[in-house]
């Protein structure tokens, strides 16, 4: 025996102690995001098992702002229910309560007169513009840019938050349709306020395409990053901007023609790719839509009663029957299905949550891609968990 | 120590402690100034830093955290009182603002971050659902208020409370620690080896947490009114 | 889609299927249709495929509680009854009891993208509450029954065949109810306000003796 062929013996045993018998690169690493995260828009948690940096799998968790809507509903009046709408999408409060009395007027043959349909229009299209501002400003912000942009969305989102406060009494939880109509008719100098904050709005929006449109990082991280396709968005019943992002041409005010949207003239933007940026542009390109809307609502609205006289408010009880109603909400479809046995209280109260549903491709969107992008594409699905998890 | 006597040798029965008697005069305290001496006694200074830079955790629940985020926006900045950071890590944090429901899913991880907080810490609790359940509180994921686990330090009613109130509960807050006396039976618990700081998380069980409370920290509060009825009063 | 011509096209195509017509007595007149838990995932396949039909987007899949329940109801019946002239006919008024077996339902709305239209609803009902609770899963239908279904498994306790990930949801994984049933009894766990009245106070009372305090 050689010298040489001992060292050669030594050393195939030194490295056979220090290397495991089993492959060490086939080990995935298993990460919890959330649910606290500074990045999870509200208590979600993502499973997240990583290759180094690329995603495996992804397995979401929901539940943690599980407030039991739907059970506390069987136990309240129809009306009840009304303020725990406000709470679902707690950005959009006014479009929670529309779905709802939609589909209250479904189920019991409830007619809205023509004034609340336009109070209707304008103060949901306001919702859906502080609606998209905040959720770029989020996604910047998960982005890196550190609450610039949101800054800057929030300062437009007070001056309409301040036109609801006028308007009913409350910043957030508006509390504001009825079945029949609307709570409360417009005060003197809101609608001249209204056109002032709405005519500001698109100088908003060039400011924010100005510094943010041709970003380099902006484009690098959205580019391409989290593709939806067409596909796979119609059988996810993915709805919203997201499913337009990815070329699918259904927005409910132009297919249902709820309310009185086909008085108004506006078009669907659609995206090619249904990557990031464009769920980003065309959130950005909406709110150029709902300001024309609002310009035209603003200016034929007519008077008129609020409500339908005709609606009884104590004790309502809509016969037995079912009825399912959906609008276009800033987040996606938002429906509530009512099966009603003629009491007062619902017998079957459902919140279909456009955020869930869009949340089923998550997984699919995020296979392959890193870390960061994770976040980014979590944020462009544009989901709050008060109606996630309801 | 401390009685003093006015000219006919009478007691003037003022009881205080060691603190209060270094308490300088307001006009002796503001003609140094001017002359650019600052004084001031070690628990003031110590209170004032302490105080001065609350750094809460970037901790929101629902939508009261829409109104933390709005408070911590150019309107209602509350940067300018001190909490210029929401640090993402409750390691760095001073402070935690339960802004939003707690559910029971929820709630071992809140009591998990309480626990990781260094001290001194205090707990605001933000919104309806916080403080008692809220309008959730008939749901059976609901806890009925974070200080079922965790002790807390200010309440702010409101569903949601208005930003200018939680500026109100943060000015609150930096109020109550300015008045801690660092000496002495009242001192707070970090300078108290024999308080404890961190509390039992709670499990999931088959049908609710368990336990459902943490008698540590909470109690159902009832008992005066049962005797008032009891005893044939007026009733509450 | 009128609901007639879908159930005739239906059964046209998916042999052996039953349907029955639901028909939904409210302004809405959203009919629906009542499957069987056999040739669902034809009958759904059909729908998502067929030309003319092409429902490709299943917005909602909802679960409904419907318990046990007790019928009464008068019957006239013919019986033989003493009479002052011996035994004779009479009509006699009589209380019959019926018990209807609860089941737990599972409800889909059906629209089409491509065609604009909808909605269809269909219905699938489990045979009992108790350990018949199956049901053909359609997720790999329309993918956005994956959650919706894992929901109702969670709050009602429907179990899918079929799913790819069936666990629950909403609540952590070792609890054991299903909270959305109609005979879920929530646990005791109420802080007592100042102003407890009727059963609030009465089980605060319940509370305090069950800690070894004493009400007054």
């Amino acid at each position: 025996m050689s010298a040489a062929s001992v060292a050669g013996e030594v050393m195939e045993e030194l490295d056979a102690a220090v290397r495991p018998a089993d492959d060490f690169g086939e080990q995935l690493l298993e990460v919890s995001m959330g649910p606290q995260h500074p990045s999870t828009h509200g208590v979600f948690r993502m499973n997240v098992a990583l290759d180094g940096e690329r995603v495996m799998k992804l397995k979401p968790v929901f539940g943690y702002l599980h407030r039991n809507h739907e059970k506390i509903a069987e136990q309240e009046t129809y009306l009840g229910s009304m303020p725990y709408t406000d709470r679902l999408d707690y950005f959009c409060s006014i479009t929670n309560n529309w779905a709802y009395a939609l589909a209250v007027e479904k189920l019991a043959g409830i007619t809205v007169p023509e004034r609340a349909e336009y109070l209707r229009v304008i103060t949901g299209e306001l919702t859906r513009l502080q609606n998209h501002a905040c959720l770029i400003g989020f996604l910047l912000q998960d982005m890196g840019a550190s609450g610039t942009p949101l800054m800057y969305a929030f300062r437009e989102r007070e001056k309409i938050l301040d036109l609801f406060e006028a308007l009913t009494g409350a910043r957030m939880m508006c509390n504001y349709m009825r079945f029949g109509g609307c709570r409360v008719d417009l005060p003197a100098g809101w609608l001249e306020q209204a056109r002032g904050v709405v005519a500001g709005f698109p100088k908003f929006l060039d400011e924010f395409e100005q510094l943010l449109q041709s970003n380099e990082i902006l484009m690098e991280r959205t580019q391409g990053v989290g593709v939806l396709s067409k596909e796979l968005a119609i059988n996810a019943a993915v709805s919203g901007p997201m499913a337009r992002a990815s070329g699918v041409n259904y927005d409910l005010r132009k297919v249902d023609r709820y309310g009185i949207y086909d008085r108004f003239a506006f078009r669907v933007p659609l995206g090619a790719h249904g990557d990031v940026y464009d769920r980003y542009m065309i959130r950005v390109l909406e709110m150029r839509e709902s300001v024309k809307i609002l310009e035209q609502a603003m200016k034929e609205i007519p008077g008129g009663p609020i409500v339908d006289p005709k609606t009884k408010i104590r004790g309502f009880r809509p016969k037995p029957g079912e009825a399912y109603g959906r609008i276009e909400a800033p987040k996606g479809e938002l429906g509530f299905y009512l099966v009603s046995d003629g009491s007062a209280n619902p017998y079957r109260y459902r919140v279909r949550p456009p955020s869930l549903i869009n949340l089923t491709v998550l997984e699919d969107m995020c296979l392959g891609r890193n870390v960061a992008d994770v976040v980014i594409i979590l944020g462009s699905v544009d989901i709050v968990l008060g109606e996630v998890d309801r | 120590m401390g009685q003093f006597r006015d000219g006919a040798a009478n007691e003037i029965g003022v009881q205080c402690d060691v603190q209060r008697n270094l308490r300088l005069d307001e006009g002796l305290k503001s003609e140094l100034s001017r002359q650019g001496i600052f004084a001031t006694t070690l628990q003031d200074l110590y209170n004032w830093g302490r105080k001065s830079s609350i750094w809460p955790l970037n901790f929101g629940l629902a939508c009261c955290a829409i109104e933390m985020i709005a408070t911590t926006m150019a309107r209602y900045d509350l940067a300018r009182f001190g909490a210029e950071v929401f640090r993402p890590s409750p390691r760095q944090a001073d402070l935690m603002i339960v802004a939003g429901t707690v559910t029971k899913k929820m709630a071992p991880q809140v009591v998990r971050l309480y626990n990781q907080m260094p001290e001194p810490k205090y707990v605001i609790s933000m919104g309806a659902c916080a403080i008692s359940g809220g309008p959730f509180k008939q749901g059976y994921n609901v806890l009925k208020g974070i200080d079922r686990y965790i002790p807390v330090d200010v309440y702010i009613p409101g569903c949601p409370p208005r930003p200018e109130a939680l500026i109100d509960a943060f000015l609150m807050l930096q109020r109550k620690i300015d008045a801690q006396q660092l000496t002495g039976a009242g001192r707070p618990r970090h300078l108290d080896a024999n308080e404890a700081s961190e509390f039992a998380v709670p499990e999931f069980g088959a049908h609710d947490l368990e336990p459902p409370q943490n008698p540590a920290v909470w109690r159902p509060p009832l008992v005066q009114i049962e005797t008032a009825k009891e005893a044939g009063g007026d009733g509450a | 889609m009128e609901l007639e011509v879908a159930k005739a096209a239906i059964e046209a195509a998916v042999p052996g299927c039953r349907l029955e017509m639901v028909v939904n007595p409210s302004p809405s007149a959203q009919h629906s249709l009542l499957m069987d838990a056999e040739h669902a995932v034809a009958v759904a396949t059909w729908l998502r495929d067929a030309e003319g039909m092409r429902f490709d987007y299943c917005s909602n899949v909802t679960g409904i509680d419907w318990p046990a329940k007790e019928l009464t109801e008068k019957v006239k019946v013919k019986k033989l009854v003493d009479g002052p002239n011996g035994p004779e006919e009479k009509e006699v008024d009589e209380v019959r009891k019926t018990l209807v077996p609860g089941f737990l339902e599972v409800v889909y709305h059906l629209f089409s993208v491509e065609r604009r239209d909808g909605p269809v609803v269909l219905r699938m009902r489990t045979v009992d509450r108790e350990a018949r609770v199956h049901l053909p899963s359609l997720t790999g239908v329309w993918r956005s029954a994956d959650f919706q279904e894992r929901e109702i498994f969670d709050l009602y306790g429907v179990v899918f065949d079929g799913h790819p990930d069936l666990r629950r949801l909403l609540m952590w994984d070792e609890f054991k109810d299903h909270p959305m049933r109609r005979d879920y009894v929530e646990p005791d766990d109420y802080e007592y306000e100042p102003t407890a009245h009727d059963e609030v106070l009465e089980r605060a009372r319940q509370h305090v003796i069950a800690a070894g305090g004493r009400t007054a």
